[in-house]
């Protein structure tokens, strides 16, 4: 890979694609980006497209001062079994549920590309 | 050979606390300092005794550096730990393990914050990872209530539960003139507080004031022959398992359950050995999460435990005596205040004493449950 993990995967993500990295030798999947596979060293690392579906873990709503809307924040199993923090668009702050499927989207945000998460 | 610990070679021999809650007009650095005299004057030592500087100012990454020019001593040893607010757990460990190796005689642990009245926000160099920030989640308060949804999910936990913890607190604080949050608290005063990132309102987070703290550690041997009654460190160890909330591995497990067993072990000392306990409560979830960890309740098991006033004054279980994080004081690192209540404890000098406290446990919390760390002090009849 050319370019160091955190501006490889940054770059795919304004072009839409969703990527992680996958240890050749023990298949284990790693996120956020790095040079290693964390805890072994092992410095084999792939990069795999991501299935973009994934399980709510966690979840706050998050009340700011009115007249600004609350939203949420949660944190997302991705299938490939690496966790990450991200929101769910599409449904009311207070409806997202631990459990629910959700299915990756990449939109633009003050300029910069945003994984977020909708209803699967 | 890792794990092994000078089990009560070092002992606290003087502490102090200033300016808890307003301290106006006051630097943090001046309050670092005012604290750490008083601390030496506590165990009856001059300045020039001090050969190891342990500091971590909440403004300030060179703390040490400058508290050292500011006292005007020249440390063999000076420490700027950056783990948050159980830097000072770890400061205790290492402390005790040079002092018990000859490497120095005399540490001084001290912390001052005036993040209260410089401005009214909790004073941190931390903030949400790269990662993180673009979700705006509150820093460091969306974490921690993060945790409490997924402990609720998996356990049952209710946000009265939670309340149980601030009442507690509320309780403690009343009994302590140092304390700066007083007055009646309910649970549903709690359960009507501003909502600011479910399911944690504004009376589930710690208090935003001023303060210091300082203890002095030296031989248990020469602690002997202070003024106070010398308080051994019997076990002390530190642990971390993620910095970013979202790369923490279970929500519900802290690394409290690795730094709690091995200070035990250390210790030689169970759950039930322990007389008194001072929790890092930055919002109310933490104690749960803690009292479980720390093995005083099955996991899960918290929020039931904490029920009907068990931690709260005249319950089986004396926790945050002082009124902890949430009631007494949290100028920002709250972990050294925790020490200091445990070793009054243990002195007998508590502003709610516990009658005859042989093992007093005060376990730290750093960044967003990522740093944690656990100190088992005693009296000297348990070395």
């Amino acid at each position: 890979m050319s370019a160091q993990p955190e501006t490889h995967w940054r770059d795919a993500l304004a072009e839409g694609r969703l990527l992680l990295q996958r240890s050749r030798s023990s298949g284990a999947v790693v996120f956020p980006p790095r040079i290693m596979e964390p805890g072994t060293g092992e410095e084999d690392l792939e990069w795999i497209e991501a299935s973009g579906m994934g399980t709510v873990y966690a979840v706050t709503i998050v009340h700011p001062r009115p007249p600004a809307e609350p939203y949420n924040v949660v944190l997302v199993d991705l299938d490939e079994r690496v966790r990450l923090m991200s929101r769910v668009d599409g449904v009311a702050a207070d409806a997202v549920r631990i459990g629910a499927r959700v299915r990756a989207r990449i939109v633009e945000e003050e300029r910069q590309p945003l994984l977020v998460f909708e209803a699967a | 050979m890792g794990g092994t610990f000078p089990r009560g070679d070092a002992a606290i021999a003087g502490l102090a606390t200033f300016g808890l809650g307003e301290a106006t007009g006051w630097s943090a650095i001046e309050l670092a300092a005012r604290a750490g005299l008083d601390a030496v004057a506590d165990a009856a030592m001059v300045l020039d005794d001090v050969d190891g500087l342990f500091v971590c100012l909440p403004d300030d990454m060179f703390g040490g550096l400058a508290l050292a020019e500011y006292l005007g001593i020249a440390p063999r040893y000076t420490d700027c730990n950056r783990t948050g607010g159980s830097a000072f757990m770890s400061h205790v460990a290492v402390a005790s393990v040079m002092l018990a190796a000859g490497y120095i005689d005399t540490a001084l642990i001290t912390y001052g914050s005036n993040q209260r009245t410089a401005g009214g926000k909790l004073t941190t160099p931390a903030k949400s990872s790269r990662y993180e920030a673009p979700y705006k989640p509150l820093f460091p308060i969306s974490a921690y209530a993060l945790a409490a949804s997924r402990h609720f999910h998996e356990y049952g936990t209710t946000r009265a539960q939670l309340a149980e913890v601030a009442v507690a607190a509320r309780g403690w604080a009343n009994g302590n003139p140092e304390a700066f949050a007083k007055g009646p608290l309910t649970i549903e005063d709690v359960l009507a507080g501003r909502m600011l990132s479910t399911p944690l309102t504004a009376k589930d987070c710690c208090l935003v004031t001023d303060g210091a703290a300082a203890v002095v550690l030296t031989r248990t041997n020469r602690a002997r022959n202070c003024p106070k009654p010398p308080v051994p460190v019997l076990g002390a160890a530190a642990a971390t398992w993620h910095h970013a909330i979202s790369q923490m591995p279970d929500l519900t497990t802290t690394a409290a359950a690795e730094s709690g067993a091995r200070a035990y072990a250390m210790a030689g000392v169970g759950p039930a050995d322990i007389d008194v306990v001072q929790l890092y409560d930055a919002f109310t979830i933490n104690t749960i999460l803690f009292l479980e960890d720390l093995g005083f309740c099955p996991k899960g098991e918290g929020g039931r435990f904490v029920e009907g006033g068990r931690i709260a004054p005249g319950g089986s279980l004396p926790v945050n005596t002082n009124g902890g994080g949430l009631s007494c004081c949290h100028p920002g690192m709250y972990g050294l205040f925790a020490i200091v209540e445990a070793a009054r404890q243990i002195r007998g000098e508590a502003a709610n004493p516990i009658e005859g406290v042989e093992v007093a446990l005060a376990h730290g919390n750093g960044g967003v449950l990522s740093s944690q760390a656990t100190v088992i002090l005693g009296s000297i009849a348990t070395v």
